[in-house]
């Protein structure tokens, strides 16, 4: 479960001074779920997701992950959470395998438990042919599966993704999909950002549309086709961002 | 605080950096082949350098001397020098180098030997220039024994004993150990070498774990991990610290070869104080964990000071510029403290780096002074404190670890 109230972020800015890249963002995210967190860039996306992650702090406002709070309680938050971007990269000079045992170990796993766990993983992602190979020298499809080793390794209850797909060949883009839902059927708590419609389409529950830090519209695909009276989400999303300009 | 943590980070990063070139060179490969190119490469290059000058002969030009054939003609004969016909352009010669350097002797110089009379002897060299060095102190000894011949001449002429220009000798006596002698000449390299070798060691791991991470998209990958910020750069500085350690300690051991190596091989060709105190300069072991000791808290305020200063850096490369400046301000102060005449004092004692060089150069000598060594530790423990904590308030601050 996901949720947050008022949230904000403000950052300082030489040039443009106080920006306010989070204004006032309140959603709610149930398990079994995907929230598509819908924007173009800037728009606030990337800024939420850290905030739900605890890699930033929000301003005001506040956000409980897998019912803990994400100021007071962040490393329970983070214990809960498996986080995904295509900023989060792998330690090159380490291989497959220590990359997922690294964080197995910081999420205080025991060495019985973490074998046991990478053994699964490793097998349903069919990681075993390069398990021992560095980071360095995968394939991007590879790298992949070795991020998305890394964020199940400790069995999160919640996941977040961030722009998963971006800068991704078709099939490597396919295989975060599927996982997503994957995660969707285990009745994990997803949360999702994207700017390419057709994925939020596809794949979400729920849909929240943020423009310059804050969120327009939000509902089911359905709900948002009849209030705006269009099928296509495209024509949606630039109507919506079009009137909140 | 949970040591479990910081060692899952620290393993982590060391299995890491093992596997990097650069900090290896910079950790193992640098301290081994330094040590043996600066102690057994410099001296056994110096004293080469020096023989072949030596075995030159140096061309010298006599001006005048007309009317003094019996000076010229002695003169002439004198040993470790070619004499070759006067020019006007003298001077011109001396600073091309074609000729080493000319000596002018006054007109009735001969004439004024025999009456009395003083005359000026003037020589013309290159200052600083070795061969010119070596044929100006071949004309002056001649010279000087002609002085002294002809001083002898006319006491004797006159019925006067030399003990009257010579009532008493004058013999110098070391009284300093010669492993104090040898400490002094080579010694005060000793710490400024490992403190040197400390810093370098520590700056790629610094910079690789910092400012590298963020490069290379992986710090985002660790922050959302449930370690805490503490730990994490508590983890990361061990790693530093450790690298920054290993390289002293590797420049030591291979020092201490090399100068075994050095006494046997280059001491035969050495001049005889330098032979004697490198034949005595040996590393004292308990010097050498005194001297790291001392070094521990630098090494500590180093490896923090550098974690802090690169995690500032959005890239390797920016982390880079604001470090190599860095190395001016620990050079100065350790090069200062091998300037001759400078000595310890309840002030210096609290300059970081500096008092630490001065306190070890006396340690390598076998001088301890504890009230300095109490007062440098303790200054060189708040220093390393500070900075300490600066890096791990630093890891906390998000426009820092987010810097765009």
């Amino acid at each position: 479960m996901i949720e947050t109230q008022d949230l904000c972020k403000n950052f300082k800015d030489k040039k443009r001074g106080l920006v306010k890249a989070v204004d006032n963002v309140s959603l709610r995210c149930q398990p079994g779920q995907i929230y598509g967190l819908l924007g173009a860039n800037g728009a606030g996306k990337t800024t939420t997701l850290r905030m739900l992650a605890t890699i930033l702090t929000p301003t005001s406002g506040s956000a409980k992950v897998a019912g803990f709070d994400v100021v007071a309680q962040p490393q329970n938050v983070r214990h809960s959470v498996g986080f995904l971007s295509t900023a989060t990269a792998l330690y090159g000079r380490l291989s497959a395998l220590e990359m997922v045992q690294y964080f197995g170990r910081l999420h205080g796993l025991d060495e019985g438990t973490l074998a046991q766990r990478i053994g699964e993983i490793f097998t349903r992602l069919e990681m075993n042919e390069f398990r021992d190979r560095r980071c360095e020298k995968l394939s991007t499809g590879m790298k992949q599966k070795v991020s998305i080793a890394r964020t199940l390794v400790h069995d999160p209850p919640v996941m977040i993704f961030d722009e998963p797909t971006m800068g991704l060949d078709v099939m490597t883009a396919r295989t975060i999909v599927a996982f997503i839902r994957e995660c969707r059927q285990r009745g994990k708590t997803v949360i999702f950002s994207s700017h390419v419609m057709s994925e939020v389409e596809k794949l979400c529950d729920h849909i929240g549309i943020i423009h310059n830090g804050k969120i327009l519209t939000e509902g089911t695909l359905d709900q948002l086709r009849q209030r705006y009276a269009m099928t296509d989400l495209e024509d949606i999303f630039v109507h919506v961002v079009g009137d909140g300009r | 605080m949970s040591m479990r943590n910081i060692g899952v980070v620290f393993r982590k990063e060391l299995v890491d950096s093992l596997r990097d070139r650069r900090t290896l060179i910079s950790m193992v490969v640098v301290p081994i082949l330094l040590m043996p190119v600066l102690t057994i490469g410099m001296s056994a290059l110096t004293i080469r350098l020096v023989n072949r000058a030596r075995q030159d002969v140096p061309k010298v030009m006599i001006l005048g001397g007309q009317d003094s054939p019996r000076t010229v003609t002695a003169l002439k004969q004198a040993p470790g020098v070619e004499f070759v016909a006067a020019a006007e352009n003298y001077k011109d010669e001396i600073i091309e180098k074609r000729v080493r350097a000319a000596v002018e002797i006054p007109p009735g110089f001969d004439a004024a030997l025999e009456s009395g009379e003083t005359k000026k002897i003037s020589i013309y060299y290159y200052e600083g220039e070795i061969r010119s060095q070596f044929a100006s102190q071949a004309l002056q000894g001649f010279f000087r024994s002609l002085r002294d011949r002809t001083v002898s001449q006319r006491m004797a002429a006159r019925n006067i004993p030399e003990t009257l220009l010579k009532p008493f000798d004058i013999t110098p006596q070391n009284v300093a150990p010669p492993e104090k002698v040898g400490g002094n000449i080579l010694g005060g390299l000793i710490p400024y070498m490992v403190i040197l070798l400390c810093l370098t060691g520590a700056m790629y791991p610094a910079m690789d774990l910092t400012a590298g991470e963020k490069e290379r998209g992986t710090m985002e990958t660790i922050l959302c991990s449930p370690i805490s910020r503490t730990h994490l750069v508590l983890g990361k500085f061990l790693m530093v610290l450790t690298a920054a350690l290993a390289t002293a300690m590797l420049s030591i051991a291979s020092m201490a070869v090399s100068f075994k190596y050095a006494k046997s091989s280059a001491g035969g060709q050495m001049a005889d104080a330098r032979r004697a105190a490198m034949a005595n300069l040996t590393l004292d072991p308990k010097g050498v964990i005194a001297v790291f000791a001392m070094v521990l808290p630098i090494a500590v305020m180093f490896a923090a000071a550098l974690l802090a200063i690169s995690l500032f850096a959005k890239s390797f490369k920016e982390a880079q510029s604001y470090i190599s400046p860095l190395m001016i301000v620990v050079i100065l102060p350790a090069v200062a403290a091998m300037l001759p005449g400078i000595e310890l004092n309840t002030r210096l004692a609290l300059i970081p780096i500096l008092n630490t060089s001065l306190v070890s150069k006396e340690i390598v000598t076998g001088t301890y002074h504890w009230n300095y060594i109490a007062i440098i530790f303790a200054s060189s423990c708040v220093y390393a404190a500070i900075a300490l904590f600066v890096a791990v308030k630093l890891f906390q601050r998000e426009d820092v670890l987010f810097r765009a």
